[in-house]
């Protein structure tokens, strides 16, 4: 009996937390300080694809690095 | 299920007044240099972007690479030789709403290897602009040529796929991840590298096909002084059986208004392909002895610091870059002929750049 208790007020529970939508927790005026740029996943291109073509030529590794684009022309 | 639901509700219902706001009109000149291993690369690079009726952005790039290269590779099987890689990059940028296109084009020119790769990317910011969801496709096309042997001519063509997915966590955490898939097809090695057999030196051969997958996590918190920590990790794996780790921890800080200073550490590591071999003792259809085949690590130190000359807020403003990496490579299975021993050897990177936004 008990059991059937906990069973029905979790599935009670549950329903309720999937009849609210999730809201966005954090407001657009709560993400000042991730706009700063040592926030930012990616900063300067220029030097970022350096590093990269230096990386591309050495390792067999590559991809996913966040950085657009491509194309290595490397041998 | 249910939850599931709520959340794509969630995720569609929750439209904020947001917007994706084009980064500023950007200028940038850099000089970078390599030292290492007997290969010496540098050359200028220069950046301008500008946006236009703040929908559209035109980006142009040029990099120049001056490589004179006395690698071990090139003095125990070859000659040293000099070359140069010119590289042009244009790309436009699209914004609407909460979208972002990107359309690119990139071209590469050595005397002997010609390189072009056109891009799309798209990303699109949902959930109230908590999270931001992007899609990219580059496609390559590469000539393959060789010094002094005209008859020598082949092509290698290159796919990339990629998914990425960054997610603001709190007002101070934030964490990203992507997948790209690669795919390379035609002539995938260097028509001037050797392979060993028996102790014999002999032209490689590579197999014309490879296919990749690449998964990158990255996080990034404010640690409230104004500074900030980075960490990331890579998994890489391929269709030649190699497996690849990546991981960097970086640490970031602001000295007054007009210094940032960033350091990182990255630790890299790679298990072989399955035809490499520093000296093959049976005969198998493919060999390489490409050290970039072969089991390695390598370990990189770097800083950078960052110092605004001049900044009108609103205006514009000008900052000179100063980076250096220092690099150790550790090869397992590739001997230095010239000692017996397994090869290591350290390089240096130096980037010195202006970059101004307006």
């Amino acid at each position: 009996m008990r059991r059937l208790v906990v069973a029905a007020l979790s599935l009670a529970l549950l329903g309720g937390c999937a009849l609210k939508p999730i809201e966005p927790w954090v407001k657009p005026y709560e993400r000042e300080r991730l706009a700063d740029p040592i926030m930012k996943f990616s900063r300067g291109s220029l030097a970022e694809k350096h590093v990269e073509h230096i990386r591309d030529v050495r390792e067999g590794a590559r991809g996913a690095t966040g950085v657009q684009g491509g194309g290595c022309g490397c041998n | 299920m249910a939850r599931f639901a709520a959340l794509v509700g969630g995720l569609l219902g929750a439209t904020a007044a947001h917007a994706i706001d084009l980064p500023e009109d950007r200028a940038e000149a850099l000089i970078h240099t390599y030292s290492g291993g007997g290969v010496n690369a540098y050359g200028p690079a220069l950046l301008v972007r500008k946006n236009i009726a703040d929908r559209f952005a035109l980006t142009g790039t040029y990099y120049l690479d001056a490589v004179s290269n006395a690698s071990i590779d090139v003095v125990t099987t070859a000659s040293k030789y000099k070359e140069t890689r010119n590289e042009f990059g244009l790309s436009a940028d699209y914004v609407y709403r909460d979208s972002q296109i990107t359309i690119g084009a990139t071209t590469s020119r050595e005397p002997d290897y010609t390189a072009n790769a056109g891009s799309v990317d798209v990303t699109q910011e949902v959930f109230g602009g908590m999270t931001s969801v992007s899609l990219g496709f580059t496609r390559g096309a590469d000539k393959v040529g060789k010094h002094n042997a005209p008859e020598f001519s082949d092509t290698a063509r290159h796919w990339q796929y990629r998914l990425g997915i960054s997610q603001i966590l709190t007002p101070r955490w934030i964490m990203s991840a992507n997948v790209e898939a690669l795919s390379d097809d035609g002539y995938l090695g260097s028509p001037y590298r050797s392979a060993r057999v028996f102790g014999a030196f002999v032209p490689e051969r590579n197999p014309r096909t490879r296919s990749a997958r690449a998964m990158k996590l990255r996080l990034i918190g404010d640690l409230g002084s104004r500074d900030s920590i980075q960490a990331s990790y890579r998994y890489f794996t391929d269709t030649w059986d190699i497996k690849a780790h990546t991981a960097e921890l970086g640490y970031s800080r602001y000295f007054g208004d007009a210094f940032l200073a960033d350091t990182f550490l990255r630790y890299y590591t790679q298990k072989h392909a399955l035809f490499y071999s520093d000296n093959a003792q049976t005969e198998t259809v493919f060999v390489s002895r490409n050290r970039q085949l072969s089991t390695f690590n390598s370990i990189g130190l770097g800083a950078k610091l960052s110092w605004t000359v001049k900044k009108v807020p609103g205006k514009y403003d000008v900052k000179l870059n100063g980076a250096y990496e220092y690099v150790h490579f550790k090869y397992s299975d590739f001997t230095d002929v010239r000692t017996g021993g397994a090869y290591a050897f350290n390089a240096s990177v130096v980037q010195l750049f202006v970059t101004a936004t307006y």
